[in-house]
């Protein structure tokens, strides 16, 4: 305990190479905000592209240069924005940003521990995730451009330097970077799991966890075992790529030339990917969940309804996730019969996922409720989740999927439910644990406005693209005017890309409140909120090794919210239970 | 410049705000109020908001699903294609009954128990009965909805009638389709990319072809070996040795294709179509087999209800059967200009966004005479 928080520190020690989990979370928060502003500045030039295809727009040419002559920009420069666009926002923004900013915060905090069960691999965690971003962000420059090949890469596309400019050095960087990602979160995670089952204080048992805590916990453990399979493929694609292996390559003429691989699969690529991928997207959730939770049940002075459903619903859809991969793939010319598997399995994650959606609801009903920003977007992240939700099961289920697979109906619905959803989660948890990271307040104003430019111009991005997919219009498209059938879309188009722009304009609210408030911000108390968790009881000061004395003892679950016989409308977890106090 | 000019309105617009938020922070310091402190009027405000927020977003599904219901696509043109659809009109209302009862109610809740200094919440942690029923009855109607959905998916992947299918193939390549008919066996012959070249666009691999390619190759031999002996320079030489070398591997290549594709395939490539349009008689049934030469693609048909990927190195295919002529569908849309289309829906490169084939459905007799006017593989390589 003792080794921390007495040595001198330099500003080296402190703010870059620091071992301390709150600073490690800042530096993974505010990396993951800037990746996210690179990433929705990327949605809006390609949203402007869509809303007028073809016309020349200086802008391009001015952020663009050789990639928009004339103003009227590249397809494969449009292709590579729609790639690190999702690139960024599913890995960078969504699971480092969102894991790794709130998972260090809250695990030592909430479980009462001084630090990470290994500081130093967490600073490693970092610097891995650092410079993996360093270098994606580098092939962003190149001339060549960056990978174009859509977030998911799929060989042979990704693997031929002649099929576009951007399976070149582009995706030799994002491969590069991809592979340090990985890196990064299983250090990350390890310890995540690790510092979870040790370091939880006295009387702190799985059962009296914060949903946080449960949640964080099986995102970790859901990385440690898919993230490894996203390197296998990648891997794999590096030595199709460089070393004349043919993994995934077969019987292939580009360029008038015949390539001499013979015998891979590209399928095989996508089983591997998707193995990660589909986890994948409830890493991105579930820690979104696990927020909420918090937040819902704080700020609506009531327990969480169903607290051993929300653990179990969790477990649930996490082990789902493991195998329902093929979803993404029932066109692919996969075996029929694989397909009704998937199918079967896809849509048993409804369950899990009504359940906790139901609970939410009832955890407000009687409630008394605060309106924080944070629980603004929580309440929020219930909405998208039910509405992105629902679409799922259209999309789940194999005979649907042949129409709308790969339309906007997708799109619509991954970004209502994992982009919005996991977004809204973060938002929260920023406006939620801002005094614990910076011992100041957020500005509630500029929140609340933050919060209602966000949802409406959100839905109204992401809404009408599902009439769009029952229209028909693919995704991945420059544009939708080589078609006919696709000329009474504009409207929508532009509808979308308005609110798109609305949307993102609205984010530099956040931003202001964000850095202004670190500095001038109103001072906080040490339990703003007036909630249970173990993290309010720490000092406002934020010290290295959290609490200047012992480590409190943990004597109840975290959500004695109003209850009964009280005599305020929250108990501590480090509260000892009363004579005769019956455990919830 | 006006770019320039909107970016600098927008940052002067966020300053002016930060600068009033400043003054109300201001304000309430003075009066001794913690700006960050949720009060009743607060919670008051929120909690109307989200109600009215709840009845507009509401509103403005209703709104967007009348004013936008005749651009979704128009009927199927396919007989599986109903059965999509109608599986489709029923997961649809359902979600949308699910939307209807679970929006309005978060957000009348939140409008509901909007926080107030003098009450206190309940303190409920659970309700057995109530969890087991919201666990049951969507687990009882994914049930019923899987059991729907996996008879129609075998209905569709069902191949028992495939006998008597039109065997035609599709084939993907940056950025162009390019189609294959079976001609009167039914039977498409054996391909490779290796015996792509000239108008052979998809590489069947055939006699006729076989003869072709190896003219072609074996009079480039020849010059190219005269080019050797009188060619002086060495540098020059060594190169035109390494393309000989290659001319002959590929003939070599040639050879042993051939030879190895079993007779009765060679046979059956002489009399396949090569042509780029799509042309399918209706009420038959079509079995669409795909392949790509290059990259991923996908063959889209959205109003067939019939997508399908086209992946190197590999055979796929999808069965279904056409039941409205292009005519009968430019009746049904009032569109007369309506096309059917076979566009790309895989990610491929530059020009994905435009990759498009021409689809005619027609009866069966002028399907007949459109296919006799073209030329087969045999007379393809006279």
């Amino acid at each position: 305990m003792s080794e921390h928080g007495h040595h001198e520190e330099n500003f080296f020690s402190k703010y870059v190479f620091s071992t301390d989990h709150k600073m490690i979370a800042k530096q993974f928060l505010l990396t993951g905000m800037t990746m996210g502003v690179i990433a929705m500045l990327m949605s809006v030039l390609f949203r402007m592209q869509l809303a007028n295809p073809g016309e020349p727009n200086p802008m391009f040419e001015f952020l663009l240069g050789d990639w928009a002559k004339g103003g009227v920009m590249d397809p494969n420069m449009y292709l590579a924005l729609v790639t690190i666009h999702g690139t960024l926002m599913v890995f960078f923004v969504l699971t480092a940003g969102l894991s790794g900013t709130f998972s260090n915060l809250l695990i030592p905090l909430q479980i009462g521990a001084d630090d990470m069960a290994s500081g130093f691999i967490n600073a490693l965690s970092y610097w891995f995730f650092f410079i993996s971003s360093v270098i994606m962000l580098i092939s962003l420059g190149i001339e060549t451009g960056p990978a174009s090949g859509g977030w998911t890469i799929y060989p042979p596309l990704s693997a031929l330097p002649q099929a576009m400019p951007g399976s070149g050095l582009g995706m030799t960087l994002w491969l590069v970077s991809m592979t340090l990602f990985v890196t990064s979160s299983l250090l990350g995670g390890l310890n995540y799991v690790v510092t979870i089952l040790n370091l939880r204080t006295k009387g702190l048992s799985m059962t009296r966890l914060p949903l946080t805590m449960w949640a964080f916990f099986i995102t970790a453990i859901l990385g440690v075992l898919s993230f490894p399979v996203l390197v296998s493929a990648v891997l794999l694609l590096i030595f199709d790529r460089s070393f004349g292996t043919s993994f995934y390559l077969s019987d292939i003429m580009i360029q008038g030339e015949v390539l001499s691989n013979v015998g891979g699969s590209p399928i095989l690529y996508e089983h591997l990917f998707w193995f990660l991928g589909h986890p994948e997207v409830y890493i991105v959730i579930l820690p979104a969940l696990g927020i909420t939770s918090e937040i819902i049940s704080t700020n609506s002075r009531k327990p969480i309804f169903g607290y051993r459903a929300m653990v179990g619903s969790i477990i649930g859809i996490a082990f789902l996730s493991f195998i329902v991969w093929a979803h993404h793939m029932f066109i692919t010319g996969m075996s029929p019969f694989l397909g009704s598997v998937f199918t079967f399995t896809t849509l048993l994650i409804a369950i899990p996922s009504a359940v906790k959606s139901f609970n939410y609801i009832t955890t407000l009903w009687k409630g008394n409720l605060q309106f924080t920003p944070a629980m603004l977007f929580s309440i929020g992240l219930v909405s998208t989740f039910i509405t992105g939700g629902l679409t799922g099961i259209i999309l789940g289920d194999s005979a649907l999927d042949i129409n709308v697979h790969d339309t906007y109906f997708v799109v619509g619905h991954f970004h209502i439910v994992m982009g919005l959803s996991a977004i809204f989660g973060m938002l929260a948890g920023v406006y939620h644990w801002f005094p614990k990271m910076y011992g100041r307040m957020m500005n509630k104003k500029l929140g609340y406005a933050h919060f209602w430019l966000t949802i409406v111009s959100a839905y109204g991005t992401f809404f009408p693209m599902h009439y769009l997919g029952l229209a028909g219009l693919p995704r991945r498209y420059y544009s939708n005017s080589a078609f006919p059938m696709f000329d009474g879309l504009q409207d929508i188009n532009q509808i979308v890309t308005f609110c798109a722009v609305l949307g993102a304009a609205a984010q530099f609210i956040f931003l202001y409140n964000f850095f202004y408030s670190i500095f001038r911000g109103e001072e906080a108390v040490q339990n703003p909120w007036k909630s249970n968790t173990l993290e309010w009881t720490t000092p406002v000061e934020r010290i290295h090794g959290n609490w200047p004395g012992e480590i409190p003892s943990v004597y109840r679950w975290p959500y004695d919210y109003s209850k009964p016989g009280a005599d305020q409308d929250f108990i501590p977890q480090n509260v000892p239970l009363k004579e005769g106090e019956e455990e919830h | 410049m006006t770019e320039l000019l909107i970016i600098v309105a927008i940052v002067v617009a966020i300053i002016a705000i930060g600068q009033v938020v400043r003054i109300f922070e201001l304000a309430n310091k003075i009066k001794g109020i913690k700006e960050s402190d949720i009060t009743d009027k607060d919670n008051d405000t929120q909690g109307k908001l989200l109600l009215t927020f709840g009845v507009l977003f509401i509103a403005s599904f209703f709104l967007m699903t009348a004013k936008w219901n005749h651009l979704l696509l128009p009927v199927s043109a396919s007989e599986h294609g109903v059965d999509i659809d109608f599986l489709m009109s029923i997961s649809m209302g359902l979600i949308i009954v699910v939307f209807l009862i679970t929006q309005p109610i978060l957000f009348y809740f939140s409008y509901k128990y909007r926080g107030r200094k003098d009450r206190t919440a309940s303190f409920i942690s659970h309700n057995d009965k109530l969890e087991v029923v919201w666990t049951a009855v969507p687990a009882v109607v994914l049930t019923v909805l899987i059991i729907y959905g996996l008879q129609t998916w075998s209905n569709i992947m069902d191949r028992s009638d495939i006998g008597d299918a039109v065997v035609v193939e599709v084939y993907g390549q940056q950025f162009n389709w390019t189609v294959r008919y079976a001609g009167e066996d039914n039977n498409l012959g054996a391909s490779n990319v290796r015996f792509i070249g000239g108008l052979n666009l998809v590489g069947v691999v055939s006699e006729s072809s076989y003869t072709q390619q190896t003219a072609d190759l074996d009079k480039n031999i020849a010059k190219t070996k005269l080019q050797i002996s009188e060619e002086l320079n060495a540098n020059k030489r060594v190169k035109k040795e390494a393309r000989l070398a290659k001319m002959e591997a590929k003939k070599n290549t040639l050879t042993s294709l051939v030879s190895t594709t079993p007779k009765d395939l060679l046979i059956a490539a002489e009399d396949d179509i090569i042509v780029k349009e799509l042309h399918l008689p209706v009420d038959k049934s079509i079995q669409l087999k795909f392949r790509s030469q290059d990259v991923i693609h996908s063959a889209y048909l959205p109003h067939f209800r019939v997508q399908m990927n086209c992946v190197p190195g590999m055979n796929t295919d999808f069965v279904f059967k056409p039941t409205l002529t292009t005519e009968e569908m430019r009746v049904e849309t009032g569109n007369e200009d309506f096309e059917y289309v076979l566009l790309c829906n895989k990610i491929c490169g530059g020009a994905h966004y435009n990759m498009q084939l021409k689809v005619i459905v027609e009866s069966e007799e002028d399907y007949n005479k459109w296919l006799a006017e073209q030329t087969v593989m045999s007379a393809l390589n006279n």
